[in-house]
């Protein structure tokens, strides 16, 4: 996000709406996400949540990456926080406030969360601070043509990328039998 | 992509979209208004009772009456409840609903060479109200959304019927959602695309996927569907005998209004995602005619039919079947749906590569059957080993009932 900032005023094409609609979102996304941890009900966290979640989907829209919001919304909003509620709700769903949501890692959190907001965005500003966004790249000859930008990722994953991707299911294989190991009772 | 969005945008651009949201929107609605009333008086008709028969011509009035009533009615709200949560979760329910319906394709010419695009006054464009590229994913990230509006209803009660509903909803569609993802991928393998115009322009001159996928994946996106929509005999979200009203046990008036609403909505919505996507939405024969009839009558005819048949079908299997019981409605969705669409999937695959590099087609679908019923017996022989470890454990545990040693551990 820093980077786009940088590279969105350091350049020439400088999208008015765009921005404008970026920063919006960027606000509601940054008071949703101090009010994840600071809210004293569970399910308002979650909600909140959802809110930082949605608001990664709508930026990805904004930069015309339809495939990536639509999967954001898929799995972050669909399945993750619900399961999050779904768990809370299982065990014990509690209305109101609940006193035991805070413990004393404040300080060490902080430090944490500093150090990879400053790794994030030092990688992120190495690897594209010079990239110039374009809002208005696409072209809908395009995608009449079969040339989109679905089809280019897809297509990325699976010859440039395929290894990685290939080792990620693995990954994600291993941690669903993981989980079955420890859940199983005997 | 539609042509319409593809040059640049001016006034009538702009006034096209929004005719275009107005009509999907108003549509909508009174379709869901019918809907109600169509589904009231084919359950009484199956029951051998009359059903609403007094407001207007055959009672087709009785909705509006009942919502103006609805409309009119003190808002409650229980003490216990979580107030902005306990607002919010009807719009939740509502909005996903009428979302969906704008990627349905209802009308248009798909045959021959045409891909649906019609003119009105001078400016191309498509017969629905948008066309992103990613459309059936739209779908699908919108039922996944439907769920917070349920889940938040019970939760925000404060009660524990509605909670109990509601854990349940949220279960039963999640564990439904994989299933109905599964069989679209298939559709959307044969399609090559996302968009709901190049699924339906796929499916033109009689190429239905109802055929063309092996009509597996349509029955089991059908009785996923209607997992996903709480509709019997999947409704145990509100099961009256155990739940009272189920997560909406608290809600009245126009909220309550609300929640009816999107149920009856999603029903149609889902119904007419099934047209796109099984059954060439408005494709049909159009006899050679070419003008205004070919482009919009016929085919809003087609499309309007096939989504009458669907909504019978849906009403049918409310008056005709009993509901399942909860343990019996996972066991169909994990152990039967998902192994079945997903072996189908693979075959499916298969088959498609066969076709493409010029393979034998009778070995291929040979090895691909023996393949699948070894994995179909290997699938049936864990689940057999599980059910029958769990009933020696608890064998295990009524013996030693005297001591028992994990009491949190006895189900």
């Amino acid at each position: 996000m820093t980077a786009q900032l940088i590279s969105l005023f350091a350049t020439e094409t400088f999208e008015v709406p765009a921005n404008i609609a970026f920063s919006i979102i960027a606000i509601f996304m940054v008071i949703a996400a101090i009010r994840v941890v600071t809210t004293d009900n569970v399910v308002h966290a979650a909600l909140w949540l959802m809110v930082v979640l949605g608001g990664v989907g709508l930026n990805f829209l904004l930069l015309q990456a339809e495939f990536l919001a639509m999967t954001q919304f898929l799995i972050y909003l669909g399945a993750i926080i619900v399961l999050f509620l779904f768990g809370v709700m299982l065990t014990r769903a509690p209305l109101g406030r609940s006193d035991n949501l805070d413990n004393k890692q404040r300080p060490i959190g902080i430090v944490v969360g500093l150090l990879v907001l400053g790794l994030v965005s030092y990688a992120v500003i190495k690897t594209f601070g010079s990239d110039k966004l374009d809002f208005s790249a696409y072209d809908g000859s395009q995608a009449v043509a079969g040339n989109n930008r679905t089809q280019a990722l897809s297509d990325a994953i699976f010859s440039q990328y395929l290894i990685p991707f290939e080792v990620i299911s693995v990954l994600l294989l291993a941690a669903l039998i993981g989980a079955i190991v420890i859940a199983r009772r005997d | 992509m539609d042509p319409l969005l593809s040059g640049d945008i001016g006034f009538a651009e702009i006034l096209i979209v929004l005719i275009k949201v107005l009509i999907a929107f108003a549509g909508l609605m009174v379709g869901v208004m019918l809907m109600v009333w169509f589904e009231r008086k084919l359950v009484a008709d199956m029951q051998n009772r009359i059903g609403p028969n007094r407001a207007g011509p055959f009672g087709i009035l009785q909705t509006l009456a009942d919502g103006i009533k609805l409309f009119f009615k003190e808002e409650l709200s229980p003490a216990k409840s979580d107030p902005f949560v306990y607002r919010l979760a009807p719009f939740l329910a509502l909005v996903p609903a009428f979302l969906v319906f704008s990627v349905i394709p209802i009308a248009g010419n798909f045959s021959g060479d045409n891909t649906g695009v019609v003119t009105i006054a001078g400016h191309e464009t498509l017969m629905q109200v948008a066309d992103p590229q990613i459309g059936i994913l739209l779908v699908l990230a919108m039922s996944s959304i439907a769920v917070y509006g349920i889940m938040l209803a019970g939760w925000a009660s404060g009660s524990k019927y509605p909670l109990l509903g509601s854990v349940r909803a949220s279960a039963q569609m999640v564990s439904y959602e994989a299933a109905l993802g599964l069989s679209i991928a298939t559709v959307l393998l044969l399609a090559g695309a996302l968009s709901t115009n190049l699924i339906v322009n796929e499916q033109a001159g009689g190429r239905w996927n109802l055929w063309m996928t092996g009509l597996v994946p349509f029955v089991v996106f059908l009785i996923a569907a209607t997992a996903e929509l709480n509709r019997p005999p999947f409704d145990l979200v509100e099961a009256e005998q155990e739940l009272v009203g189920g997560f909406h046990t608290e809600y009245t008036a126009l909220r309550f209004a609300m929640f009816f609403l999107a149920e009856f909505m999603n029903v149609v919505t889902m119904s007419a995602v099934i047209v796109t996507l099984f059954l060439g939405g408005p494709n049909g024969p159009l006899f050679g005619i070419t003008g205004w009839v070919s482009d919009y009558l016929l085919p809003s005819i087609y499309f309007f039919g096939k989504l009458f048949i669907l909504l019978f079908v849906f009403v049918w299997f409310r008056a005709t079947l009993p509901r399942f019981r909860y343990d019996q409605l996972m066991d169909l969705g994990w152990k039967l749906l998902i192994p079945l669409s997903l072996g189908w999937f693979l075959l499916v695959a298969t088959v498609q590569v066969s076709q493409d590099q010029g393979w034998n087609p009778i070995v291929v679908v040979t090895s691909v059957v023996v393949i699948g019923v070894l994995g179909a017996s290997l699938l049936r022989l864990s689940i057999r080993t599980g059910n029958f470890r769990r009933t020696e454990e608890s064998e295990e545990a009524e013996d030693s009932h005297m001591s028992p040693k994990d009491p949190g551990g006895v189900r």
